[in-house]
C-alpha cells in the first residue's frame, strides 16, 4: 500500500536503498550525508544487511566493493572531501565492473569548504574525478521524492550495467524534510543480478556482444576467478597488449553510451511554446521552477529543462528544445560545470547564459527572475 | 608438492618474479599450509595490493582480488564482514601494507577481523624499483635512500601486537618450513593474524646494499635469525645484530564479524522489517 511519510532527502536515499535490496553500507561520517551512515546502521542489520564505519573514505569505497563482490547491494555515501578520497577505487569498480552506489551530498569546496551549506561544485569530480576514460552514471535529484525514486534507479542501473552510480544530492536536498508519497515497496522495480549458468568455462569478462556486459559471478561460489584493476582479457588476468586495452576501454564506454537512452531521465515545465529556457538540476531546479511560474504569470514564455540524469546528459531532448528557443540560462551552485556540457549540447542553436552562485546559498527564485525578464547578471 | 601444486593456476605459469626473488618461497609456503588443512578452496578468497608480492593471488586457483595500493585489507574487510563463512587471505608487501595502507592495516587488527595477513617484507618498495620503505632498517640504501636510510623503521610484531592483533609470527623465505607451520596457525586463528615473511629482493636492496647473490641473502637471514623460544634464554650481547622469528602473540579473543552477526541476530529478533525512520536529524558540522 502507498503510504505517506514525511521526510527528509538523506532519509528517503537510505529508504530508496533498502528498497532496491541494500545489504552491505560501509562509511565514514561527513556533514551533511552523515543521517544516511546512521540510519543505515540501524536498519540493516534489521533485514540481514551489514554495516560498518571504515577508517576513512578510501576505506569504504574498497569495502563496497569487496562486499559487491560477494554479491550483495552496497553502498557508501559521502560529501565532498569524502567523495575526493574516493576516487581511486571509484575508477577501479568501473575498471573491474563491480556495481556500487554512492550517494554524495554536495557540500561548499574545495577541501573544508563550507561543510553546512549546500553547492553544486561537484559535477566535474562525479564524471572525471578518477584517472582514465571511465564508465559511470550519476542522477541528481531535485526533491525528496525523487531521493527515494533515483536511489532505487542508481542500484538498477549498477547492476544493470556493472558500473559506479553516483547520486548528486546537496545539502538542501539531503536535509530538506518534504511529505513523499512512497510507493507499495512491493511494487517497485528491482533488477536482481544475473549469475551466470555454471563456473565451468566462465571468462568473467566476456562480455555479451549487444549490451557489452559480461555476467558477474559472486566470490565463494566455486568460480574461483580473478578480478584486477590491471587492463585485462576476457578472462580476468592482466594483459599489457594495446589491442587488449583498446577493446576493453571502449566496451566500458560504450556500455553507458548504448544505455543513454534507456536510463536517460529527466522532467520539463511549461516548454511547449517557450522561447526561453532554464536548465537546472538538484536544488537551483527547484529555485528555478519558481521563478518559471512567477515569471508565467507576467506572461513570459519561459520553460524549464531539468536533467535528472546528469551524466550521461540527455543530449537528444535538450538539443530538440533549444531550436525553437531564444535564449537558454543555467543557474548553477559553481562557476559554470554543467553548462559546458549545455553548451556542447546546443552549440550555435541559441544563446546560453550562465548564471552562478557559490556563497553557500540557494538561489532566491527573483534572482533567476531577474535574469529571465532580461536582467543584467 | 603435487598435493599443493592442485592450489596453482598453472596456466598462469611462470611467475614475473625476478630469479633468486623470495616471494615465490612464501606463497609457496601458503599453499602448502592450506594444502596441509584441507581447506576447500572454492571457500577461499586471496586479496592483495599492488606491488611484487601482490601479484600472487594471480597464480592462485581461488577467488582472487588484486586492488589497489595499499587497500587490501579494506577491500577484505567489505568481503570477510558480507561473508564470515569464506577464509580471507591477504598477501602484500611492507610498502603496501605499512606505508600506504598503515591505517588500513591497525584497523583491521583493531577490529580483530578473521583475515590472515601474509606481509612479504624484502625492506623495500620492489615493484616501483627500490626505494625506501617504512620497514627499510635505518642506515641502508635505495633510490630514493641513496645516502642511506635516516628514517627508523616498524617492527611489525609489535605493531600489529599493540594494535589488536590476535596471531602474530615471523619467519624467512630461508626457514620456509617454519614459515608454512606458522601460516597454518595463523589460518587456524579466528581473528586477526598476521605473518611476516622477511623474502630477499636481490635485484634491487639486494644489489644496491651490495648484500650478494640470493643464496647470501638466505644465508643472512639463516644467520641473523633467532626463535623467540631461543631467545629467551639468551643474553642480550648475544642477541645484538639479530631479530626474531617463530610465534610471537597467540592470543584469541572475540572475532569481529561473529560480534556482528550475534548482534544482528538479537536486533532481528526484535524487529520485523524496514520501518522507515521519521527521527529528527541535529544540524552538525564539519
Ligand atoms: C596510489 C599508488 N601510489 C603509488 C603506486 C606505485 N607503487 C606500486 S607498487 C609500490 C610499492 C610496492 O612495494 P611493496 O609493497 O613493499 O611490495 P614489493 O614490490 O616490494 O613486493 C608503489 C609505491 C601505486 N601503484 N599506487
Ligand atoms: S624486484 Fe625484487 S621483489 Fe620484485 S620480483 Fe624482483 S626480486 Fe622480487
Amino acid at each position: 500500500m502507498p503510504s505517506v511519510k514525511l521526510m527528509q532527502g538523506n532519509e528517503a536515499c537510505t529508504l530508496g536503498a533498502l528498497t532496491a535490496g541494500l545489504d552491505f553500507f560501509a562509511g565514514y561520517p561527513i556533514t551533511p550525508s552523515t543521517e544516511i551512515a546512521e540510519l543505515c546502521a540501524e536498519e540493516l542489520p534489521k533485514v540481514g544487511g551489514k554495516f560498518i564505519q571504515m577508517e576513512d573514505e578510501i576505506a569504504s569505497m574498497a569495502a563496497i566493493i569487496g562486499a559487491s563482490l560477494t554479491g550483495r547491494k552496497a553502498m557508501t555515501a559521502t560529501s565532498g572531501p569524502g567523495f575526493s578520497l574516493m576516487q581511486e577505487n571509484i575508477g577501479y569498480a568501473s575498471l573491474a565492473e563491480v556495481p556500487v552506489v554512492i550517494i554524495n551530498v554536495q557540500r561548499v569546496g574545495p577541501s573544508t569548504g563550507m561543510p553546512t551549506s549546500p553547492s553544486q561544485g561537484e559535477v566535474m569530480q562525479a564524471r572525471w574525478g578518477t584517472h582514465g576514460d571511465h564508465p559511470v552514471v550519476v542522477l541528481a535529484p531535485g526533491n525528496v521524492k525523487e531521493c527515494f525514486d533515483l536511489t532505487v534507479k542508481a542500484f538498477n542501473i549498477a547492476e544493470d550495467y556493472r558500473i559506479p552510480v553516483v547520486v548528486l544530492t546537496d545539502e538542501v536536498i539531503g536535509h530538506m524534510r518534504e511529505k513523499v508519497v512512497l510507493p507499495d515497496f512491493e511494487t517497485v522495480k528491482v533488477t536482481r543480478r544475473k549469475a551466470p549458468a555454471s563456473p565451468g568455462g566462465y571468462k568473467p569478462y566476456e562480455a555479451d556482444p549487444d549490451g557489452g556486459v559480461p555476467l558477474m559471478a559472486s566470490f565463494g561460489q566455486g568460480y574461483r576467478y580473478h578480478v584486477t584493476g590491471l587492463f585485462h582479457d576476457e578472462t580476468g588476468f592482466p594483459s599489457n597488449r594495446g589491442d587488449v586495452a583498446d577493446v576493453l576501454i571502449r566496451r566500458l564506454m560504450k556500455k553507458v553510451e548504448n544505455a543513454e537512452p534507456l536510463i536517460r531521465d529527466y522532467a520539463t515545465e511549461s516548454i511547449e511554446d517557450c522561447e526561453i529556457l532554464v536548465v537546472a538540476f538538484g536544488s537551483s531546479a527547484m529555485s528555478s521552477l519558481s521563478a518559471v511560474r512567477q515569471a508565467r504569470a507576467k506572461g513570459i514564455k519561459v520553460g524549464l529543462f531539468r536533467p535528472k540524469t546528469i551524466w550521461p546528459f540527455p543530449e537528444e531532448p535538450l538539443r530538440e528544445l533549444s531550436s525553437q528557443v531564444k535564449r537558454v540560462i543555467v543557474p548553477e551552485m559553481n562557476l559554470g560545470q554543467l553548462v559546458l556540457e549545455i553548451e556542447r549540447v546546443i552549440g550555435c542553436r541559441a544563446p546560453v547564459e550562465r548564471l552562478s552562485k557559490v556563497n553557500g546559498e540557494l538561489f532566491k527564485p527573483e534572482e533567476i527572475l531577474f535574469v529571465i525578464m532580461g536582467g543584467e547578471k | 608438492m603435487s598435493d599443493s601444486l592442485k592450489y596453482f593456476r598453472e596456466n598462469r605459469l611462470p611467475h614475473i618474479w625476478c630469479p633468486g626473488c623470495g616471494h615465490g618461497t612464501v606463497t609457496g609456503a601458503l599453499v602448502r599450509a592450506i594444502a596441509k588443512l584441507k581447506l576447500d578452496k572454492n571457500k577461499i578468497v586471496v586479496v592483495s595490493g599492488i606491488g611484487c608480492s601482490s601479484r600472487a593471488p594471480g597464480y592462485l586457483d581461488f577467488d582472487t582480488l588484486h586492488t589497489t595500493h595499499g587497500r587490501a585489507l579494506a577491500f577484505a574487510t567489505g568481503i570477510k564482514l558480507s561473508r564470515p563463512e569464506l577464509k580471507v587471505i591477504v598477501m602484500t608487501g611492507d610498502g603496501d601494507c605499512t606505508a600506504i595502507g598503515g591505517n588500513h592495516f591497525i584497523h583491521a587488527a583493531r577490529r580483530n577481523i578473521d583475515i590472515t595477513t601474509i606481509l612479504m617484507n624484502n625492506n623495500i618498495y620492489g615493484m616501483t624499483s627500490g626505494q625506501y620503505s617504512p620497514m627499510t632498517p635505518k642506515g641502508m640504501l635505495g633510490t630514493t635512500a641513496p645516502y642511506g636510510n635516516t628514517e627508523r623503521s616498524f617492527d611489525l610484531a609489535k605493531l600489529s601486537i599493540a594494535a589488536g592483533a590476535t596471531y602474530v609470527a615471523r619467519a624467512t623465505a630461508y626457514h620456509a618450513v617454519l614459515l608454512e607451520e606458522l601460516i597454518e596457525k595463523a589460518l587456524l586463528n579466528p581473528g586477526f593474524s598476521v605473518v611476516e615473511a622477511l623474502s630477499q629482493c636481490p635485484t634491487y636492496y639486494g644489489r644496491k646494499n651490495k648484500l650478494g647473490t640470493p643464496v647470501d641473502m638466505m644465508t643472512w637471514f639463516k644467520d641473523h635469525a633467532v626463535n623467540i623460544k631461543a631467545a629467551a634464554v639468551m643474553s642480550p650481547e648475544k642477541l645484538e645484530g639479530k631479530f626474531l622469528i617463530g610465534e610471537m602473540h597467540n592470543s584469541p579473543e572475540p572475532e569481529f564479524t561473529a560480534e556482528y552477526s550475534a548482534l544482528a541476530e538479537g536486533v532481528r529478533r526484535k524487529f520485523d522489517s524496514f520501518q522507515g525512520g521519521l527521527r529528527e536529524c541535529a544540524q552538525n558540522s564539519d
